[in-house]
């Protein structure tokens, strides 16, 4: 812990402050001790705890889903087996209720999203200080367990999927038919400008609107859940169970959403219209 | 407190409350022809249900925005 009295604003800053792995200005690689130190690494800094709890949680989402698929059998299906089928079918229906074309893709991708980030953003509910604390115990300066509240890892994402469009988008129509599809609507050619202007801005709003919502989200869960963490011990359990209960509907809602546009930004790759 | 800090603080304050402005509108517009929807058809409210909740992540992904990018400088920014 640091020399003398913690401030509210520093036990704000120090658990809003990722574990930043990068090279000093001087060149030497090595752990951020700071917020000033961090920010002196500059842009290629990782941020460890953020690209470790994402590993280990898409890592546990793979061994679950995998375990239950080879275990699974028609007779006498086990409790995992019944959860994890009723999680396909939920998947399966929104899929088919918003994707149109044929990929196969599609679905596992959806399947992904969704858990992965439901994952991600479960770790929210666990009490602000319990991980960070422990890790200072075995050394571990700083630790920021939602990955989700990192912007890094839902732009990570968020590009994944941007490049999946254009991927689709231009096998899907050609080349020459997605360029057409973006110069040429909503007006005609003589307005090309224009139209590559508006359908430009369509485009990447995409990926920036699907990043940033679920950051925005996720940021202001957690820093309310610091807020009332600086509270006193009586005032605890007053506001923090309120707003842990509201907040495992955001972490749902917010999974189901990026889901679901997700599939929607499929189908509008996919779709060979006009 | 210094004059930057405090100004900074009234941008904090004055994103978060436009786009909760913002979002509160939107929302109570969404439930209400929810509601209406549900009335006139209550075979439809599972399936109304999840299309107003969809359409509530969209309505309120700026005013979310907002409120992060309003809570980093409240807090990380201006101390």
């Amino acid at each position: 812990m640091a020399q003398g009295e913690l401030t509210a604003s520093a036990y704000i800053k120090h658990h809003l402050q990722n574990l930043t792995f990068g090279q000093h200005p001087d060149g030497t690689w090595g752990i951020a001790h700071g917020a000033e130190q961090a920010k002196e690494m500059g842009f290629w800094a990782f941020h460890v705890d953020t690209l470790g709890f994402s590993f280990v949680l898409g890592a546990l989402f793979l061994f679950i889903f995998a375990k239950a698929a080879k275990r699974a059998t028609v007779d006498a299906p086990s409790g995992l087996q019944n959860f994890i089928e009723s999680v396909i079918d939920f998947i399966d229906e929104n899929v088919r209720g918003s994707f149109k074309g044929k990929n196969p893709m599609v679905a596992p991708l959806a399947l992904t999203t969704f858990i992965w980030i439901i994952l991600m953003n479960t770790m929210d509910l666990v009490p602000v200080d319990w991980l960070p604390y422990a890790a200072q115990l075995m050394g571990v300066e700083y630790l920021k367990v939602v990955p989700t509240t990192d912007p890094n890892a839902t732009f990570g994402m968020a590009l994944g999927i941007f490049l999946l469009i254009l991927f689709f988008s231009v096998k899907e129509k050609g080349f020459g038919g997605f360029v057409g599809e973006l110069t040429l609507h909503p007006f005609g050619k003589w307005m090309l400008p224009f139209n590559l202007f508006l359908e430009g801005v369509n485009l990447l709003a995409k990926p920036v609107s699907l990043a940033l919502r679920l950051f925005g989200n996720m940021y202001a869960g957690e820093m309310i859940f610091i807020l009332i963490a600086l509270l006193p011990w009586y005032a605890q359990w007053a506001l923090s169970l309120p707003w842990a209960i509201f907040h495992i509907l955001i972490v749902l809602l917010q999974a189901f959403i990026f889901m679901t546009l997700v599939i929607v930004y499929m189908d509008m790759a996919h779709q060979k219209e006009h | 407190m210094t004059e930057v800090q405090a100004t900074l603080f009234l941008a904090g304050s004055i994103l978060m409350g436009l786009g909760a402005l913002g979002a509160a509108v939107g929302i109570g517009t969404l439930g209400s022809k929810y509601l209406e929807g549900v009335a006139r058809q209550p075979e439809l409210t599972s399936m109304l249900r999840t299309q107003m909740f969809i359409v509530m992540g969209l309505v309120d992904a700026v005013p979310m925005i907002a409120v992060g990018i309003s809570m980093y400088i409240i807090f990380a920014v201006a101390g």
